[in-house]
């Protein structure tokens, strides 16, 4: 009785691992998935493959093959940078859904009510993008402290600090041109507040607020304008610096430490 | 495999029987001396013979063969190796020194002109010289790509939980006749906004403040030339960015928490709060 369960679990493993094999010989499979990766046919795990399975993958090779050992400690950067870029794809991704529902007009309000209610996920959606906009400014912030605590903006590192500022207020400026686009009480008073602060810009103040509103007040001109800045130009400007950061941190001798 | 490393070892550091002799042979030749005494010079059983003469050299005034490398010069090791060959370029010893025979052909054959020797002997010792000390490395896969898909993971579980759970406010539609007191900035500028309350704006300005300050962040590594990063050796720089964050959170938590209509000191417990970023956590009901 008892060894005939285990033939039959045998029997069950032999069939299933059969059938994964036959795939990946597959001459399909094999050309996707290139030499090293850990879903290719004969992949062993040994210190060529680890390689490979770093160098021969476009997304994964951001990283180098090999990193400092008290690096891949979860205590030393607590993945707060990584984090950060994450949750900008999740933003990313999550934006691009809500462009579908989302024009920037007098509709804007009335679109993101019926997002809420009349579309597939549209609530699930739209709070994901809220609440990761939000836990973005936080762990940005929070990276920030971790690398001014490590001492790691020091040389080679200082140049990395400033393009890590300047993310900093790109961040704030997606968030803060996003806040405007529900269009609701909560974003137009927010945004009139933040842009009349920058009309007491001494001598320019006018200009500034004006450029800001695309005008004297929070109008749908501001909306289309902020739009514009938050779907398109911002995330193109924070990508180039991000792809700079990234390769700094790189460059530099990867990540500082250990203390 | 045991073989394999003694060779390897004994070849670093003397020359091998075959080699040596056809070093010899070149030797002889060159000095017109016979073998065994060229092989006995090399070891440093015998005096080495002296040549008392600089190598037959010939002035050429014309050349129309084509000279692809210059043979190598058939004298004692010296700092200025002589040319064998003086073409136009080369500085051109006396032709007295070239003990009176002017061949009237001359013949670049590397085969009878150009004989090898032994110049010297390079000690063996390593090429490279490590400068900087080894890194304890790791492959970034498994080690650094796992815990970062892990925490990649956990972070999309955290996000779909509260999205789940918390509503993301929405007020009534945008109307610029109706102005909410308190109108508050977005959380992450309420710090902000509490501090520029304490000064008149029109007079003491507000982006050139906030500029400056960009800019004093942007400065910190270069104004900060500690080149300690031991948390023990650079006390000073995590006290200030301690104030930094201790006033921050101050600053934020008052604008958030603490502050009402016109702007005045309200206190959550009894007069409630005005803060609508987080509606659908602090109106319970
Ligand atoms: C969009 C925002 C940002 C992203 C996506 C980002 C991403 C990263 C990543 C992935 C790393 C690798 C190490 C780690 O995870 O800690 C890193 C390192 C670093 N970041 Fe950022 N960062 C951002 C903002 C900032 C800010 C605001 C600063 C500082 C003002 C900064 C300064 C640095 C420095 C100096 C390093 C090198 C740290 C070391 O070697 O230990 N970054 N960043």
């Amino acid at each position: 009785m008892k060894n005939e369960k285990i033939k039959f679990r045998d029997r069950l493993k032999d069939i299933s691992s059969g059938l994964g094999e036959s795939l990946k010989e597959s001459t399909l499979w094999g050309s996707i998935f290139r030499p090293g990766s850990p879903f290719r046919k004969g992949y062993s795990d040994s210190p060529r493959n680890r390689s490979y399975v770093v160098m021969n993958n476009v997304l994964y090779h951001l990283h180098p093959v090999k990193v400092k050992r008290h690096g891949v400690r979860l205590s030393y950067t607590l993945c707060l940078g990584g984090l950060s870029f994450f949750t900008f794809i999740v933003l990313t991704i999550t934006g691009i859904w809500l462009m579908f529902y989302f024009r920037p007009t007098e509709m804007a309000y009335v679109d993101i009510q019926s997002l809420q209610t009349s579309i597939a996920f549209g609530s699930l959606v739209r709070n994901m993008h809220r609440w990761a906009a939000h836990i973005m400014v936080l762990v940005v912030f929070l990276h920030m402290s971790r690398v001014f605590y490590h001492g790691a903006y020091k040389a080679p590192r200082e140049f990395n600090w400033v393009i890590g500022v300047i993310l900093l207020l790109l961040t704030l400026l997606l968030s803060f041109t996003g806040y405007l686009l529900p269009w609701d009480q909560l974003a137009i008073w927010a945004v009139t507040v933040g842009g009349n602060m920058a009309g007491y810009t001494p001598v320019f103040g006018a200009q500034v607020k004006f450029a800001l509103f695309a005008g004297l007040e929070a109008t749908e001109a501001t909306l289309l304008r902020f739009y514009v800045l938050h779907v398109l130009f911002f995330p193109f400007i924070i990508v180039i610096f991000m792809a700079i950061h990234f390769w700094r941190v790189r460059k530099d001798g990867g990540i500082s430490g250990p203390l | 495999m045991e073989e394999s490393q003694v060779l390897y070892r004994h070849t670093m550091v003397d020359i091998p029987e075959h080699l040596l002799l056809k070093t010899a042979e070149a030797r002889a030749k060159a000095l017109g001396i016979s073998v065994e005494q060229a092989l006995a010079e090399m070891r440093g059983e015998a005096e080495p013979t002296k040549i008392e003469k600089e190598p037959d050299v010939i002035e050429v005034t014309q050349i129309e063969v084509e000279v692809k490398e210059t043979p190598a010069p058939a004298a004692e090791v010296k700092e200025t190796p002589a040319p064998a060959a003086v073409v136009k370029e080369a500085p051109a010893p006396a032709p007295e020194k070239s003990n009176g025979q002017v061949p009237t052909e001359v013949d670049f054959a590397p085969e009878t002109k150009v004989t090898q020797r032994l110049l010297t002997v390079v000690k063996a010792k390593p090429i490279q010289k490590p400068t900087s000390e080894p890194v304890d490395k790791v492959n970034t896969w498994p080690h650094l790509m796992l815990p970062e898909f892990i925490s990649l993971m956990a972070m999309t579980a955290f996000l779909i939980f509260i999205s789940a759970i918390l509503q993301a406010p929405l007020l009534e539609e945008a109307n610029p006749n109706i102005t909410p007191n308190p109108a508050k900035a977005p959380w992450y500028f309420l710090g902000l906004q509490e501090l520029l309350s304490y000064w008149d704006p029109q007079i003491a300005g507000v982006m050139i403040p906030l500029l400056i300050g960009v800019a004093a962040f942007m400065a910190i590594p270069y104004i900060d030339r500690n080149k300690e990063n031991k948390p023990s050796k650079r006390k000073y720089a995590i006290m200030l960015w301690t104030f930094f964050l201790a006033g921050a959170g101050t600053l934020s938590l008052i604008g958030i928490l603490f502050r009402g209509p016109g702007w005045n000191w309200t206190y959550p417990w009894i007069d409630g709060v005005w803060f609508d970023d987080l509606l659908d956590w602090v109106h319970f009901e």
